[in-house]
C-alpha cells in the first residue's frame, strides 16, 4: 500500500479531484488485454501513475487479502503471475494450467481456484507453495469463479455448457449444476452469502440463484431504448456488501446498469465507455471502477450518487480491475 | 466459399502442436457417460462432391472438412451431458456420387436416428428431403448457400447452417459501402457458379447502394493450376484483362471454381484491392478468428483434428451443438422435442460471434453474424454498423421476411 504524501493530499484537496472523506489511498490495478500491461490508478487523485508491464494478454486480476501481491492471469503465457504491489515488480509465477482467464482467491487468503478455458478444469493453487492441489472437471469453457463468503462453496460457470457449477471446496467435487442462459461470464455471491449472481453475455440476463437450494430466484432482463437487445451482453457484476443493490457491466452496449438487488428490478442505466467488462468496488464502496476495452479508459462511478464522476484514459483493451485493500 | 479454404495452418500448425496441451485423455474419462443417460444420436452424410482443383493448394478442401467439426460439437455436448444425463453420438454415412437418397433415409430411419447433418450440394440435399417426407426427419444443411434453398425450393424438413449466397454477398457489400469502396469492377467467371454469385453480389450492389462501373467475363472454364514459370505469361495477362477506361474503387471477382480470381491481387493494371471470391471475401468462420471466445474453440479443433478449423468444420460444430442445446434446454433426448425447441421461439446458441445465432422462422436460415477476410485473417465483421434493421441488425444480411418466397412443407 502507498501512503498519500502530503503533497498528493494537498493537491487533491485544492483541485477538488477527491471529496474529503475519500482519501484512503486505494490503488486500481488495471489488467490492459492488449497492451501487456497493468495501469495503476491512485483513487484519491483518480489519475494513472504507473503503467509496468506483464505478462501476455493479461485479463483476471486480483488482489492477495493482505494487499501486498497482485495476482494476474497472463493467459496467452498459461500463467498467473504474482506482482508485488509496491514495486511493481513480477515475484513469481504460479502454475495455472493453461490459458487461465478468471480466478477467485479462498476468503481466507489460499487458495486460488482458478478457470482454464482451454481445458474444463479448474485449477486449485496453493499460492504459498506454489502446488496444484487439485484438478477440478467442470463443463465447456469454465470462466466465471465465485466464492461464498465463508468459503465452502466455489462456484464456476462454464461458457458453451451454460451452467454455474457448485462445487464443495472441502472435497473439491461438484455438487450441484444450475443451468442458466448462453454464455455466464461471471459469478458472485452477496456478501451474506444468501444469494449468487451469474451474468450470461449472449443470453443477456442475469441469473439470481439461491445458493442453498440450488434454484434460481429471478432472470433479470434489461432494455435500453435505442440499443438493439443482441447488444445488452452482461458481463461483470458487483454487489454492494449492504445487498442494497448490484451493478452489471453491459458489454458493447457501454452501460453499467443499476439493480435494486432487494426488489431484483433495474432501475437505472450509466453510461460509461464502450465495451465495459469487469467492475470493482473500492473497499469503503464509494466508487465502482468499470474498464471499457473499446474506448481504452475506466469510468469511475459515486456509489452513493449513481453518477459517472470520471473517465481516465489506460492502456489499450482495459480487461480486469481490482483494488488494494487498504 | 468452399474452395477457398486454408490448408496452411495444418503444415506450420504442426510446429506449434507440441506446445499445446494436450489433455485428451482426462476428456476422455469425464465423457464416460453416466449410466442412466438418454441417448441422442446425430447421423452425418457425406455426400460425394466434385470439387475442382484450386489454384492454391492452400484452398484444398480436406475430406473431412464438416466431420471433424460436428465430432468436437459431440464431445462438448458430451462434456455437459454429464451433468444432463444425456449422452451423444455421432454415426457416420457416404452416399456415393450415383448413391441412392431413399434407401440412406430408410437405412438412418432403422438405425433410430432422425437428426441429420448433410454435407452435400444442393440436388442432393433435395433427393433427401424428398425421400424423407413426412418421416421424423430434420437434415442440417451444412454446405449448400443456393439461394434457391431457401426461397421458391424450401422445405420444412431443412434447416440451413451454412450462410446464403445472399447473406455472404450482403456481408461484402455492406463492408465496401461502409468503406465507401462503392464503385465496382466486376469479373465473373464462365462457370454457372460463378453466374449465381454474380447475380447476387449485383443484388447487394443495389440494395446497399454500390455500383457496378465495367464489367467483365472471363472465359476460360478451366486452367491448369500448375505450370512451370506460368507466373510470367499470368501477370501479363492479367494486367491486359483489367486494363479498362472506367475509373473504380475495387475489383469484384466472381469466381466459385478458383479459375482466376487469385490471380488478380497484385496483377492488375491499376492498383486497386480485390474482393468477392479472392481477396476479402465473406466466410461463416475463419481458421484465424480469435474474437469472443472463438480462440478455445480453434484450439479444441486442432486438438482434436491436427488441422485448422475451416467453414465447414464450423458448420457441422454449430449444426450439432444446435441439437445438444436444443436437447439441454427441452431437458429431452426426443426428436421431436428437439426439433420442436430448435425451431421454436426460445432457441438461441453462442457461436463465437459475439451474439446468439438462431433460425429465421421464414425460410430456417440460420441468422449470424459474418466474417470479412483475406486468407490471412478476418478483417471485419458484418452487420456493419449503421445498417440498421427494425428487428435485429443480423437479419440485413440475406433474405429478409417481406422478400421472403418460401412456404415450409
Amino acid at each position: 500500500m502507498q501512503l498519500p504524501t502530503m503533497h498528493t493530499i494537498l493537491l487533491a484537496g485544492l483541485i477538488g479531484l477527491a471529496p474529503v472523506g475519500a482519501a484512503q489511498g486505494y490503488e486500481a490495478y488495471i489488467s490492459n488485454e492488449k497492451d501487456n500491461t497493468v495501469s495503476v490508478i491512485d483513487l484519491d487523485t483518480l489519475e494513472v501513475v504507473r503503467t509496468y508491464p506483464v505478462g501476455q494478454r493479461p485479463r483476471g486480476i486480483t488482489m492477495t487479502k493482505d494487499g501486498k501481491y497482485v495476482l494476474l492471469c497472463a493467459s496467452d503465457d498459461d500463467t498467473v503471475q504474482v506482482i508485488d504491489a509496491k514495486t511493481d515488480k513480477i515475484v513469481k509465477t504460479l502454475p495455472s494450467g493453461p490459458d487461465p482467464e478468471l480466478f477467485v482467491l479462498h476468503p481466507s487468503g489460499n487458495p486460488l481456484y482458478i478457470a482454464n478455458e482451454d481445458d474444463n478444469l479448474v485449477t486449485v493453487v496453493d499460492i504459498e507453495n506454489d502446488k496444484v492441489l487439485a484438478e477440478i472437471p467442470v463443463g465447456v469453457e469454465p470462466e466465471g469463479m465465485g466464492i461464498s463468503p465463508d468459503g465452502s462453496v466455489m462456484v464456476n460457470t462454464s461458457e458453451t455448457t451454460n451452467m454455474a457449477h457448485f462445487v464443495d471446496t472441502k472435497s473439491n467435487q461438484i455438487v450441484a449444476n444450475v443451468l442458466v442462459d448462453s454464455r455466464p461470464r461471471f459469478a458472485e455471491f452477496t456478501s451474506d452469502g444468501s444469494q449468487l449472481w451469474v451474468t450470461s453475455e449472449i443470453g443477456g440476463t442475469v441469473a439470481v440463484i439461491d445458493p442453498s437450494k440450488h434454484e434460481i430466484i429471478k432472470k433479470i432482463g434489461f432494455e435500453v431504448p435505442g440499443v438493439q437487445p443482441e447488444a445488452l451482453q452482461p458481463v461483470g457484476v458487483r454487489v454492494t456488501r449492504d445487498g442494497q443493490y448490484a451493478f452489471v457491466a453491459l458489454g458493447p452496449a457501454n452501460r453499467v446498469a443499476v439493480i435494486n438487488a432487494k426488489t431484483l428490478e433495474v432501475e437505472q442505466y450509466l453510461l460509461v465507455g464502450q465495451r465495459v467488462w469487469q467492475l470493482a468496488f473500492t473497499p469503503d464502496e464509494k466508487y465502482l471502477i468499470s474498464t471499457n476495452g473499446n474506448s481504452n479508459d475506466v469510468s469511475i462511478i459515486d456509489v452513493a450518487s449513481q453518477e459517472v464522476i470520471k473517465s481516465i484514459q489506460v492502456g489499450r483493451l482495459p480487461w480486469g480491475v481490482t483494488v488494494s485493500p487498504n | 466459399m468452399l474452395n477457398r479454404l486454408f490448408l496452411s495452418g495444418a503444415f506450420f500448425g504442426a510446429l506449434f502442436f507440441v506446445s499445446l496441451a494436450v489433455p485428451s485423455e482426462r476428456r476422455a474419462q469425464a465423457q464416460t457417460p453416466p449410466p442412466d443417460a438418454a441417448q441422442i444420436q446425430i447421423a452425418y452424410v457425406n455426400a460425394a462432391q466434385e470439387r475442382p482443383l484450386p489454384i492454391s493448394r492452400l484452398n484444398i478442401v480436406p475430406g473431412d472438412a464438416g466431420l471433424r467439426g460436428a465430432e468436437l460439437a459431440v464431445s462438448d455436448n458430451n462434456t455437459t451431458g454429464r451433468f444432463t444425463k444425456q449422452h451423444f453420438t455421432l454415426k457416420q454415412y457416404e452416399l456415393p456420387k450415383a448413391g441412392d437418397a431413399g434407401p440412406l433415409i430408410e437405412r438412418i430411419l432403422q438405425d433410430g436416428i432422425g437428426l441429420i447433418l448433410v454435407s452435400a450440394n444442393a440436388e442432393t440435399l433435395l433427393a433427401l428431403s424428398n425421400a424423407a417426407q413426412g418421416k421424423p426427419v430434420l437434415l442440417f444443411n451444412l454446405d449448400a448457400e443456393e439461394n434457391s434453398l431457401r426461397q421458391e425450393d424450401c422445405r420444412a424438413n431443412i434447416v440451413h447452417i451454412t450462410p446464403s449466397q445472399a447473406m455472404l454477398t450482403d456481408a461484402l457489400t455492406q463492408f465496401l459501402v461502409l468503406k465507401q469502396w462503392t464503385r465496382w469492377f466486376l469479373v465473373t467467371g464462365a462457370n454457372q457458379t460463378d453466374k449465381t454469385y454474380s447475380e447476387a453480389i449485383r443484388k447487394s450492389a443495389q440494395k446497399f447502394g454500390a455500383q457496378i462501373v465495367e464489367e467483365k467475363l472471363y472465359a476460360h472454364t478451366d486452367a491448369a493450376a500448375r505450370t512451370d514459370s506460368g507466373h510470367a505469361q499470368v501477370q501479363k495477362q492479367m494486367a491486359s484483362f483489367t486494363q479498362i477506361s472506367a475509373d473504380y474503387d475495387i475489383i469484384v471477382v466472381a469466381d466459385e471454381s478458383e479459375i482466376f480470381g487469385p490471380y488478380m491481387a497484385y496483377r492488375s493494371w491499376s492498383p486497386r484491392p480485390v474482393a468477392g471470391t479472392s481477396g476479402a471475401a465473406a466466410m461463416s468462420w475463419h481458421p484465424a478468428h480469435e474474437q469472443w471466445g472463438a480462440t478455445q474453440m480453434q484450439n479444441r479443433f486442432f486438438e482434436l483434428a491436427g488441422r485448422v478449423m475451416q467453414p465447414l468444420d464450423f458448420h457441422g460444430w454449430l449444426a450439432a451443438r444446435a441439437i445438444g442445446e436444443a436437447a439441454t434446454r427441452s431437458a429431452s433426448g426426443d426428436f421431436a422435442a428437439i426439433r420442436d425447441y430448435l425451431l421454436g421461439p426460445d432457441f438461441g446458441v453462442a457461436a463465437f460471434k459475439g451474439q446468439k445465432v438462431s433460425f429465421r422462422p421464414w425460410n430456417q436460415q440460420m441468422r449470424q453474424p459474418i466474417a470479412i477476410a483475406t486468407t490471412e485473417m478476418p478483417i471485419s465483421w458484418s452487420p456493419q454498423p449503421g445498417f440498421l434493421h427494425q428487428r435485429a441488425e443480423v437479419d440485413t444480411l440475406g433474405i429478409d421476411e417481406p422478400e421472403s418466397k418460401c412456404e415450409l412443407r
